[in-house]
């Protein structure tokens, strides 16, 4: 069958059908149960990280390899042409060419659209500033889908750094493709922007704001919590933004017993551990649904047949 | 005061483009959206002038440049009820323009964020209207503004 995502990029929820989505959660929940055995030997993939990253970048990097992929790449901008001046455009139109797929995550909102237009090699955005992290979406559905089977009909609360969480806005575009209630849970100088409201609106997806998760903990099937994004705060709002939400194990007491916890990590300020042992605790569960969901995306970007069974 | 007599403070034009009715205070942002200071046609502007329609409106008069289709677009994104009309021989034509689908390398996005702020790249925003809203969303950062955030490239 001919595969619709060949040679395409992945640069934003946006860019992507409900069918799309199915198509990549089909692939990833057989690689999970190990239903095929895929490969991608032969190909090289640049993972260009221009900001620091451990679970997208090593997550990524497993994939690759565990499909029989080869890596290049960098985890910082340190020791590349870019400290010497060198466009973006410029430094990822060379690694296309050394490439056969290119990784980005770059500080500067809309850098995986521009890196997507200055090479022919399909290009993943694995985060660009406070803009996209379309990955980080699409594993968290496929968590989501894992724990509580459908996505129709849950009440989903998130909580924490709504403004400048890159995960947080790709998460609500692919949670607005389904019928969801959401609890917008944040201090009011950090929810989420007006343009992604303005999209819940016009979908018909509904919301409302909150100041404290005691007063949704009893009504939501998934706590989405994120940690304040301190790296693109100014530095005088620092001080005051430590840690507003902190889910403990009091505050579940009120909870569903089905609710589960997501959480993209690092988790600061976000749960006490003690909770990790409870059945509420799906975060590692989220982290390690990483590597099925990124190996899904390359085995579809890469082969011209689809490689899963529909 | 009447039109009428506005009308007349300001000489007319044998040849060239008269953009009325434009919203009090985008006069300038209407010159730097069309590059009209790095032209070399006469520019008479009017600020301030009373209208029965907006209560105060802007206006310019190009001597010698037609506005192109394309550039008549460009105006409805700043000033959605302003008339462009082409004299030629002091005959009037009357332009009615659209909002255009996108605009390229006209504005600065707004998100200070943004790649396009580092990188030497022409910006590109979409152009949507919802009633008497127009917002430009960002081709690359995604971020959608209204129309009274954006600032043209000089």
């Amino acid at each position: 069958m001919i595969n619709p995502f060949y040679q395409r990029d992945l640069i934003s929820i946006g860019d992507l059908s409900l069918s799309d989505i199915e198509c990549i959660m089909t692939t990833a929940s057989q690689l999970k149960h190990k239903v095929m055995t895929p490969s991608i030997a032969g190909n090289v993939i640049a993972h260009c990280f221009f900001e620091p990253s451990t679970r997208t970048r090593l997550s990524f990097e497993a994939a690759t390899l565990r499909l029989g992929g080869s890596v290049i790449g960098f985890a910082s901008d340190d020791n590349i042409s870019t400290k010497k001046g060198e466009s973006l455009h410029d430094t990822v139109k060379v690694i296309g060419s050394y490439a056969d797929l290119v990784i980005i995550r770059h500080p500067k909102e809309g850098a995986a659209r521009l890196a997507a237009e200055a090479t022919d090699k399909p290009v993943i955005n694995a985060g660009d500033g406070g803009n996209q992290h379309p990955t980080q979406a699409l594993i968290d559905l496929f968590t989501i889908q894992n724990c509580q089977k459908n996505m129709h009909g849950l009440s989903i609360a998130l909580v924490g750094d709504l403004k400048y969480s890159r995960s947080m806005h790709s998460f609500v575009q692919i949670a607005s493709l389904f019928d969801v209630r959401l609890f917008l849970v944040s201090p009011a100088h950090l929810s989420l922007p007006d343009y992604i409201c303005d999209e819940l609106k016009t979908k018909g997806i509904r919301f409302s704001y909150h100041e404290a998760i005691e007063e949704i903990i009893n009504k939501v099937d998934i706590i989405y919590l994120n940690r304040i994004q301190k790296e693109r705060l100014h530095a005088g709002y620092q001080a005051k933004n430590d840690s507003p939400f902190m889910l403990t194990l009091p505050i579940l007491k009120q909870a569903k017993s089905s609710m589960r916890i997501l959480d993209p990590l690092p988790r600061v300020g976000t749960t006490d551990p003690k909770i990790d042992d409870t059945p509420f605790a799906y975060y590692f569960e989220q982290a390690a649904n990483g590597i099925c969901i990124r190996q899904a995306l390359l085995l579809l970007l890469l082969n011209q047949e689809l490689p899963c069974q529909r | 005061m009447s039109e009428i007599k506005t009308t007349v403070s300001v000489a007319a034009i044998q040849n060239g483009t008269v953009i009325d009715h434009i919203p009090c205070g985008q006069a300038f942002r209407l010159i730097q959206l069309l590059g009209l200071q790095d032209k070399h046609n006469k520019l008479t502007i009017g600020l301030n002038l009373p209208s029965r329609q907006l209560g105060l409106k802007d206006l310019l008069k190009i001597e010698n440049h037609y506005l192109a289709d394309a550039e008549a677009s460009k105006i409805t994104i700043l000033a959605p009820q302003a008339t462009i009309n082409i004299i030629r021989q002091f005959v009037v034509e009357k332009i009615t323009a659209a909002l255009p689908t996108n605009i390229s390398d006209v504005f600065i996005c707004p998100n200070t964020a943004c790649i396009t702020h580092v990188e030497p790249v022409e910006t590109i925003f979409s152009v949507a209207q919802h009633g008497k809203q127009v917002t430009l969303t960002c081709q690359y950062c995604e971020k959608s503004f209204d129309r009274n955030q954006m600032k043209v490239k000089v």
